[in-house]
């Protein structure tokens, strides 16, 4: 894969008897979309896990742009512009919506062993943390405390902080998880929106947002990866509809 | 943080005002011995302050750090018991000390968390008992009397007047306070909430979250150093019981009975603490077991201590 940014290289993790990653091998292009789908079980969020350096591999090597970042920790990887956003959403609760979007951005600008400048007032930290969260959709919510927003909104500020780094590559583990269909269309659209600027590793069980959004789509069984196409070639791959799509 | 006038920070203002005054105040109720216990509460309150900077700011639950406190003190001791008074070689050492033991303290423990974190801490708090009670040099068992306090070279500071001695406590904890504001309210500070709220989510945007911890150690481990110089100097004594686990652990009473994570919780608690063992001590010589059930009623129903009671809910003092 000449052009990717992302390369998985034969990538194995197994939980003693179970093998959650059987050897997968996949490029990412600079720019692209890439989903990946699969039943529950598949290893995808693992998969996930292993390329944002929060689960460590047994074999095979992650390489982003053309560096190999397998031995990386994962805030490494963060600053090298691969970031992950998680399923069941992690947010700091006890932070207004903003903070959490200043944290972020703080984070991004370089080290934080910065004691004495009061960073509530600092708006180097506020002024982009606020533009960012009015672009997803939350400006309005802003001073309210992350953890009695609502599930989308939950949703919502989970990319926002993803975005703050600014990432080079999202890996997007079901962002549009627990959402209504009114939110999950409006994710789906924001996404797009994000398209060609920041390439995209995604996993998700929304058909409708994988085949709306996807360049290329991976399909995930049992750790191995069956078939990876367009979205019109997924559709038709015969494997695929047996393994996943549900037809017999 | 906005500047608004809550009830917790004018019993905040209260309680500092009253450490302001009370040398002057004790005498004239007929109770000085009250400057005493307010000396001993401030010093325990700067100690206390700084545990609370990684217990209630980071979430990170140290039964070592009274060992901060207890080497700070040795070392005064120590010097003074080679000759060496000026504390313009005793203090800053001594802040050494304490800073790098604090150093080594999160280099080993910040890698374990929960249990474990605690069992560490509390294992190396131990290991600085044993280590002082085995110092035969320096009183072992029977701990070090102090026969000098330390000099500061300046004739209007001499720490042998109770008055002088007093205002410099209060002073330190006054400069403890502004210290550690500036610091919680930092970006620093943000990045040592976040850990405490989520921290695989700051190892998600890219914090590499272990150095932070450890820093924060090193600045409470530093400052917990400060109250031991006072210590030192207030008692003129130092025994091997100041680096023993309890101490710590009534650091930690102080923080819940004051509030966790409040800048002034830990300052109320402690003066609260000790004006409490006084009354309480009046009633009976088992103090602690009125005590004991009133922190266990705390912590069921005002998780936010005192200053959260004040505040009707949780919120920064």
């Amino acid at each position: 894969m000449p052009n990717a940014l992302l390369t998985i290289d034969n990538l194995r993790k197994t939980f003693g008897a179970l093998i959650a990653t059987d050897g997968v091998s996949l490029g990412v292009e600079t720019g692209e979309i890439h989903a990946i789908i699969g039943p529950n079980g598949a290893g995808k969020t693992t998969l996930i896990h292993q390329l944002a350096g929060m689960m460590g591999s047994d074999s095979g090597r992650v390489i982003f742009e053309g560096h190999d970042i397998s031995a990386l920790a994962a805030p490494a990887r963060v600053r090298r512009g691969l970031v992950r956003s998680f399923q069941i959403t992690s947010i700091l609760k006890d932070f207004t919506a903003l903070d959490n979007v200043a944290l972020a951005i703080q984070a991004e600008q370089g080290h934080s062993f910065r004691f004495w400048g009061n960073a509530y007032a600092d708006r180097n930290l506020r002024d982009p943390a606020l533009a960012l969260l009015e672009e997803v959709g939350l400006g309005a919510r802003a001073h309210v405390r992350a953890g009695v927003l609502a599930h989308g909104e939950q949703r919502q500020l989970e990319i926002a902080m993803a975005l703050a780094t600014r990432p080079k590559m999202l890996l997007l583990d079901e962002p549009m998880a627990g959402m209504g269909a009114e939110e999950s269309a409006r994710m789906t659209a924001y996404l797009a929106s994000l398209k060609g600027r920041i390439t995209m590793l995604l996993i998700e069980h929304d058909m409708d947002a994988v085949f709306a959004l996807a360049d290329r789509i991976t399909v995930l069984v049992y750790g191995r990866a069956i078939a990876t196409g367009t979205p019109d070639v997924i559709r038709a791959d015969a494997e695929v509809r047996r393994a996943y799509l549900g037809d017999a | 943080m906005s500047a608004t006038i809550t009830l917790a920070r004018i019993v905040a203002a209260l309680v500092l005002a009253l450490c302001g005054v009370m040398p002057y105040l004790a005498p004239a109720v007929g109770e000085p011995f009250l400057i005493g216990l307010f000396a001993r509460s401030m010093i325990w309150g700067i100690a206390a302050l700084s545990l609370n900077l990684i217990l209630g700011y980071g979430g990170m639950v140290s039964f070592g750090h009274a060992v901060y406190l207890g080497v700070a003190s040795y070392t005064i001791g120590i010097f003074a018991f080679h000759g060496v008074t000026d504390a313009w070689i005793q203090w800053p050492v001594a802040l050494g000390i304490s800073a790098f033991v604090a150093f080594i303290f999160g280099a080993i423990s910040l890698r374990t968390r929960g249990v474990y974190f605690i069992m560490i801490t509390l294992a190396l708090s131990q290991m600085f008992y044993y280590l002082a009670r085995s110092a035969e040099m320096y009183g072992s068992d029977d701990g070090l009397t102090i026969s000098r306090r330390s000099d500061l070279g300046i004739s209007w500071l001499n720490l042998n007047n109770r008055v002088t001695l007093y205002y410099v406590i209060f002073v330190c904890l006054l400069l403890s306070l502004f210290i550690l504001w500036r610091i919680v309210n930092s970006r620093f500070g943000m990045v040592i909430r976040g850990i405490k709220s989520n921290e695989t989510r700051m190892e998600g945007i890219g914090i590499a979250t272990y150095r932070y911890k450890l820093a924060a150690f090193v600045i409470a481990g530093t400052m917990c150093g400060l109250a031991g110089i006072l210590e030192a100097n207030f008692e003129k004594f130092v025994s091997p019981d100041t680096l023993n686990w309890p101490r710590s652990g009534e650091m930690i009473f102080m923080i819940v009975l004051g509030g966790m994570g409040s800048l002034f919780g830990p300052v109320i608690g402690a003066v609260v603490y000790w004006l409490l063992q006084d009354v309480l001590s009046d009633i009976t010589e088992y103090w602690q077991i009125i005590f004991g059930p009133l922190l266990i009623l705390i912590v069921l129903f005002a998780r936010g201590g005192i200053v959260g009671v004040l505040n009707g809910k949780r919120r920064d003092a």
